[in-house]
């Protein structure tokens, strides 16, 4: 694995950016002379991405039929119907439910040099069952009436106890807190992430269950730091010009991990009626329109040659968890159970 | 025009029709037996599972959640239901016994709360009185920044909110029973001494007890399959607990175990409810009588029966609504509105469509039973029946993943001809949601049907008429006001509904639910605020052609 991977803020034309961008095109052209049809996809992401498909079939004539749901019922839905599914495509907002899918023998392995080219090896199965197409940072949040000499630089620094009845959460039920838990338990071992979360239980969170909400509240002041993903600052940022909340990298300093970051991403899946179809359009997502499908939520992309949003850009470099994205998959039971014990709510 | 009253003493069973049920008794179960294992089998496959327990899970719950989970279920379930009880009767009485100022109209503005989805209810009030809502930023600016505020996302605020959005069906089936009951009851009632108030208590109300009592039993399932609601509210309940370990420890088979668990606490409710109606049978003969006379109320008295449900419906549905408003006017500001805007019509026809099959798969399937079991008089028919609501005891993504097992199975055994599959279809969507709603429709009817008396129906019999002919000609038009409110209901639960319709609608089959679910699961309130909004104006119309009904089957005009 590739070490500390970093996120090039900073203007999208930097020379490591543009490495893997000659091979693509022509991989892609080739595909789009020899395949046709629909493609059909069952989406656990749905904001967004009508316009994403619709640009897909200008370019390639493809057409794209989608349904959208829950990852979890979805895999349900697959596991279900066999070889009659008729879903060629399964895309997820997190990489937890990509791994489990994969591990229940629904997704089919990708042999694509495009892919394993543009999507770095953390991001995607070793056996090319999935692939990451965006990536979503969680980041601690802090109001700025928090002075910066104050304000918490790790996970572990959110339970400190100066920040008692101050810290806003997502409650456990959500894959994002799930994810972040797995990572803790990856990075810091089983016993140090359970320390970490009871801390912030003893802190006693407000539990909100919506990221924005949790910046909202941040901004009125009911909390005074919390943690969720990037782009929901992003969207509000975007949306009012303006917002007093300002995103801290957490884990930067040396010897640290890095932040946690989850995925989205998609597979072929194992019964698809129309493989060819189905990688066209992942290798599309992944090169063509991957610009237009990490902006339109203001995501960072997963392919490092295609630049990160301006309002993206604003919030500068910063160096990732190199883990490998399935082990939250792997450890998310763990997670879940610890969150239990923690009494984190 | 004469109020029979039946007390049968021995057994719980219904009384005089022991005599006749030999003969038609076991024609009765059979079908029955089979229509209800037709409704059923999706919940049995799923919770088959219990069978192979997982006890490390059990024993990792037990020492973690499962407490705070069963106690919290109890107080939420216990607090909805007396709550739902007390408003939806007492509104219910004040609009039948007593006149006042628009009334008629207030009679079923009340029922439109239940058009408002209760995550949609919730959310709007969240929103209104959390931290940074209006109502607490005013409350800061009075008593200053530190200033002691009740907890908010708490279990009593969501008992408040999930009363305000499902009292409308205990209010509906109050309505109805005391628009069947005759005024004859009551006026003996007053000739014998009582107050206007013992009367009510004396006589209204056990006579109405069976249909108060089916309603807080759909008031108690509501609340225990509820999931979207408690979320916002952190309640951990039961259900909540399904999806903990479902989704979060991946653990279907733990899953199920707690959602049969779920099925236990139903029919303890189930249980309640039949021994709450109790022994006593109230039937009526003859359905033209007079009904009740209201009082009518004026000055002082007036105003306040006017500021009671006017109160309750602007907390219930006219804040919510302007808010919505406020929302869906925003968004239309925002760009992201414009992918959506033209998608109205479609939503809202798709939604519609849905829910006129599912209303009447519903219907059918719940009269055949309520027909069956009152034609056989046997417990076995009766219990058979009630198997086929179990659905409604059951988060509905569990009945979801039910019913497409079922409908894979089908699809890969290869019955069907050709292309055919049933998994993603109408079909299988429409059979999904009678199995899950069944209860609601088949509830109402059997309540209304249960008051018509017994002998009325062997008068129709010995008249020569056959058994359907007489539910058809006899009975049916006398339980009109149950059936009526059945429709409505199912009608309603089935626009509101969301996991079954996302998991198994057919391809571009999107509903406004699944509308609004595609907005608020990315945070995007504003945005899901046009949708939600359509489904309370989509859900107002059978509130309106259906409580116009409801006011034509109470004959006297009031």
């Amino acid at each position: 694995m590739a070490g500390a991977l970093v996120l090039a803020a900073c203007g999208g034309d930097g020379s490591a950016n543009s490495t893997a961008a000659p091979a693509e095109t022509s991989t892609t052209a080739q595909n789009q002379s020899t395949v046709n049809g629909t493609v059909t996809v069952y989406t656990g992401r749905h904001y967004g991405i009508e316009p994403v498909f619709e640009a897909f079939t200008a370019a390639t004539g493809i057409k794209v039929r989608f349904t959208t749901g829950s990852d979890p019922q979805l895999r349900e839905r697959l596991k279900a119907e066999g070889k009659n599914t008729p879903a060629d495509v399964l895309m997820t907002a997190d990489a937890g439910s990509l791994a489990l899918a994969a591990a229940d023998g629904l997704l089919a392995s990708l042999d694509s040099p495009t892919l394993t080219a543009v999507i770095p090896e953390a991001l995607r199965d070793p056996d090319g069952r999935w692939f990451a197409l965006s990536r979503r940072a969680r980041v601690i949040m802090v109001s700025d009436r928090v002075a910066e000499a104050d304000q918490p630089t790790t996970y572990a620094g959110v339970g400190d106890p100066a920040w008692k009845g101050r810290i806003c959460l997502r409650p456990a039920t959500h894959p994002y807190t799930q994810s972040l838990v797995a990572s803790l338990i990856k990075g810091e071992g089983t016993q140090r992430a359970e320390e970490i979360v009871s801390s912030w239980v003893a802190n006693e969170p407000t539990y909100i269950d919506s990221d924005t909400k949790i910046l909202e509240a941040i901004a009125a002041g009911e909390c005074d730091l919390g943690i969720t993903n990037s782009y929901y600052l992003g969207r509000l940022i975007s949306d009012k010009g303006s917002f007093p909340v300002r995103l801290v990298w957490p884990e930067q300093a040396d010897g640290q991990r890095g932040v946690h970051v989850n995925i989205s991403g998609v597979a072929v899946t194992a019964n698809a009626a129309n493989p060819a179809a189905a990688q066209a359009l992942i290798e599309w997502l992944a090169t063509d329109g991957q610009q237009q499908f990490a902006d339109v939520n203001n995501e960072f992309p997963a392919n490092e040659s295609v630049s990160p949003n301006k309002i993206l850009q604003t919030w500068g470099s910063f160096r990732v968890d190199p883990v490998w994205v399935g082990e939250f998959g792997r450890l998310q039971a763990e997670a879940v159970m610890l969150l239990d014990r923690a009494g984190y709510q | 025009m004469t109020l029979k009253l039946e007390v049968d003493q021995a057994s719980n069973s219904t009384g005089p029709w022991r005599s006749e049920s030999t003969g038609e008794g076991r024609r009765g179960f059979l079908p029955a037996a089979i229509l209800a294992a037709f409704v059923v089998t999706p919940v049995v496959v799923v919770l088959s599972s219990i069978l192979s327990p997982s006890t490390d899970v059990w024993a990792h719950l037990w020492a973690t959640r499962l407490p705070t989970m069963l106690a919290s279920t109890a107080t939420l379930v216990i607090a909805v239901g007396l709550g739902s009880l007390i408003l939806g009767t007492s509104l219910a009485w004040l609009v039948t016994a007593y006149a006042f100022p628009f009334r008629r109209v207030i009679g079923w503005l009340l029922v439109l709360p239940l058009a408002i989805p209760g995550y949609v209810l919730g959310f709007v009030w969240l929103d209104t009185i959390d931290f940074a809502g209006p109502i607490q930023t005013a409350w800061r600016g009075q008593f200053g920044r530190g200033a002691w505020f009740p907890q908010v996302r708490s279990l009593w605020v969501g008992a408040i909110v999930l009363t305000l959005t499902l009292y409308p069906y205990v209010y509906l089936l109050a309505r109805a029973a005391f628009r069947e009951q005759s005024a004859a009851a009551l006026d003996v009632a007053r000739t014998l001494g009582c107050s206007r108030w013992q009367a009510f208590r004396r006589v209204a109300l056990p006579m109405a007890r069976p249909s108060l009592t089916a309603g807080v039993a759909l008031v108690a399932m509501e609340t225990l399959t509820d999931i979207g609601t408690v979320r916002l509210f952190n309640i951990q309940t039961v259900a909540d607990g399904v999806f903990r370990v479902w989704y979060g420890l991946a653990n279907r088979q733990a899953a199920t175990e707690l959602a049969a668990l779920l099925v236990a606490l139903a029919v303890i409710v189930v249980v309640a409810e039949r021994r709450y109606r109790g022994r006593a049978r109230f039937t009526q003969q003859g359905g033209r009588t007079r009904t009740v006379e209201p009082v009518r109320l004026t000055g002082v008295r007036a105003a306040v029966a006017l500021a009671a449900c006017g109160g309750v419906m602007v907390v219930a549905f006219g804040w919510p609504v302007v808010r919505l408003i406020g929302w869906a006017l925003e968004a239309q500001r925002t760009d992201r509105m414009a992918t959506m805007a033209g998608n109205f019509t479609f939503h809202a026809g798709n939604t519609l469509r849905l829910a006129v099959f599912a209303t009447l798969a519903c219907l059918a399937i719940g009269v055949t039973l309520a027909v069956l079991v009152r034609r056989s008089g046997r417990r076995s028919t009766a219990a058979a029946a009630r198997a086929a609501t179990i659905g409604y005891a059951v988060p509905g993504p569990v009945v979801a993943v039910g019913v497409i097992v079922i409908l894979a199975a089908i699809d890969r055994s290869e019955l069907l001809p050709g292309d055919v599959l049933l998994a993603g279809s109408l079909v299988g969507l429409v059979y999904a949601l009678a199995v899950r709603f069944l209860a609601v429709g088949y509830q109402s009817v059997e309540a209304s049907l249960g008051k018509v008396s017994p002998s009325m129906t062997a008068s129709a019999r010995t008249l020569g008429a056959g058994p359907w002919r007489v539910a058809a000609a006899v009975e049916l038009p006398l339980a009109r006001a149950g059936l009526v409110v059945a429709a409505a209901l199912v009608t309603i639960d089935v626009m509101k509904e969301l996991p079954i319709t996302l998991l198994l609608r057919p391809f571009g089959f999107d509903t406004l639910s699944v509308w609004v679910w595609q907005m608020t699961t990315e945070s995007l309130w504003v945005e899901a605020s046009v949708p939600a909004l359509a489904i309370v104006a989509v859900g107002v119309l059978p509130v309106v052609v259906l409580v116009a009904a409801l006011e034509r089957v109470g004959k006297v005009q009031l």
